[in-house]
């Protein structure tokens, strides 16, 4: 998986005027861009009343997600913390506004007044400490807690988001409740490596009907999405459970290779013609403790 | 950077009560047409904190906006016109934000403010 972007430098690093230009020049990126936005915006299920909402659009870089809004008539505001990506937004004259900022210091907004968030495959990235002075999981709570608070009661935040393994999944699902966030995350296409995508959704305040309530053990990230299933058959959605299997024991009560092995394993070096040190009475001997 | 925008904007700085709302500083101010939009301008109005609203818009050197306002003046055409032109058409292209506790500013270059923090501020 080395070719995971946050793997390879911090996102103000990464994503230079390079990398920021690939999203004005490959259609294949700006489809798929596209497509993650308009099934985020399906997820927010904002009330089917055609009103334009004020919607965030965390991590926007060169505002390719933000367009979508745009296009079903919403106003938002964006943030990222690569200048070049936001150039490329200011050259591409998206509509909405863009802020320079990182997530993981919190956003600076006034309680209760965005309708909606989403973010497209940016969250993972809370997940990296690029510099000495930072904490994933430090970063994570100021993060979702700075999100509940400028969010209206009821309204959502869609995050879709390619986690690297199921510890992270979990890391970042569990700072999520512990904000106060209700929800879970959806995954369409479970069964596919390549279309798979998973999408966190989160609804502010008080559970109701309206929101979908994690089933299970609470804060520790089991949880159910019911009502995000959709009804499209192509659309799957499944739960994701805890699927940790136990480590293994074996290494943990091992004690030690003996003399036998040793010189079974010297033997077998000799045979091949490597260069293997004699067989002596210090062979596997045991050291003092005090080494 | 509209003054929706703006309008939501608080300091986020560690130690910071209230960090709202942000003083600009002007440099440039340019105005783009958009589009007026009778009911996103309803949905949003009671979300706007019309007083920093109306102040800044004054910074950025349009004063036609009254002084309160209450949800009773959205009939009024002439009063959308007025709020619409304030709130979505007016762009602080370059200058500075300043937080009204620290003093800090933020800069603003091409119409993005940037509101990264220092280490010792997060």
């Amino acid at each position: 998986m080395s070719s995971r972007p946050e793997v390879q430098a911090p996102p103000e690093i990464f994503y230079d005027d390079v990398e920021a230009r690939k999203y004005t020049s490959s259609s294949r990126i700006m489809e798929i861009q596209a497509k993650l936005s308009e099934r985020a915006l399906e997820l927010l299920a904002l009330p089917d009343d055609g009103l334009p909402r004020l919607l965030l659009d965390i991590g926007c870089g060169s505002g390719l997600s933000g367009e979508t809004l745009s296009e079903n008539g919403h106003q938002w505001f964006g943030l990222d913390i690569s200048q070049s990506m936001l150039d490329v937004a200011l050259e591409r004259e998206v509509e909405g506004d863009l802020l320079l900022g990182d997530m993981g210091q919190g956003l600076g907004l006034r309680p209760g007044v965005i309708d909606g968030a989403i973010s497209i495959s940016a969250v993972q990235w809370l997940c990296n400490a690029d510099r000495t002075s930072h904490d994933p999981r430090l970063r994570l709570k100021a993060f979702f807690g700075s999100l509940y608070r400028c969010l209206a009661r009821g309204a959502r935040a869609v995050f879709q988001l390619y986690p690297e393994n199921l510890a992270q999944r979990e890391l970042i699902l569990s700072f999520a409740m512990r904000a106060g966030f209700a929800g879970g995350m959806v995954v369409d296409f479970p069964h596919s490596t390549k279309r798979r995508k998973e999408y966190l959704v989160l609804t502010c305040g008080p559970p109701s009907i309206s929101t979908s309530v994690p089933k299970g053990k609470g804060e520790d990230g089991e949880s159910c999405s019911e009502d995000e299933s959709s009804d499209d058959e192509a659309e799957q959605t499944v739960c994701i459970s805890d699927r940790h299997r136990p480590r293994k024991k074996q290494k943990l009560t091992r004690k030690g290779k003996g003399r036998e092995w040793i010189l079974r394993k010297k033997e077998q070096k000799r045979r091949r013609g490597d260069e293997v040190p004699l067989d002596t009475k210090y062979t596997a001997r045991k050291r003092k403790p005090r080494f | 950077m509209r003054l929706l925008t703006h309008n939501m904007l608080s300091s986020n700085i560690k130690g910071v009560a209230n960090g709202f709302p942000l003083r600009i500083e002007v440099e440039k101010v340019v105005e783009k047409k958009v589009e007026l939009n009778a009911d996103f301008l309803r949905n949003i109005f009671p979300k706007i904190e019309w007083k920093a609203f109306a102040e800044a818009a004054r910074t950025l050197g349009y004063a036609e906006l009254p002084e309160d306002a209450d949800s009773s003046f959205l009939g009024s055409d002439d009063f959308l016109d007025k709020f619409h032109h304030a709130l979505l058409e007016l762009h602080l292209e370059e200058g500075a934000l300043i937080c009204p506790e620290t003093g800090r500013r933020f800069p603003v270059n091409k119409g993005i403010p940037n509101m990264l923090l220092h280490e010792d501020e997060g």
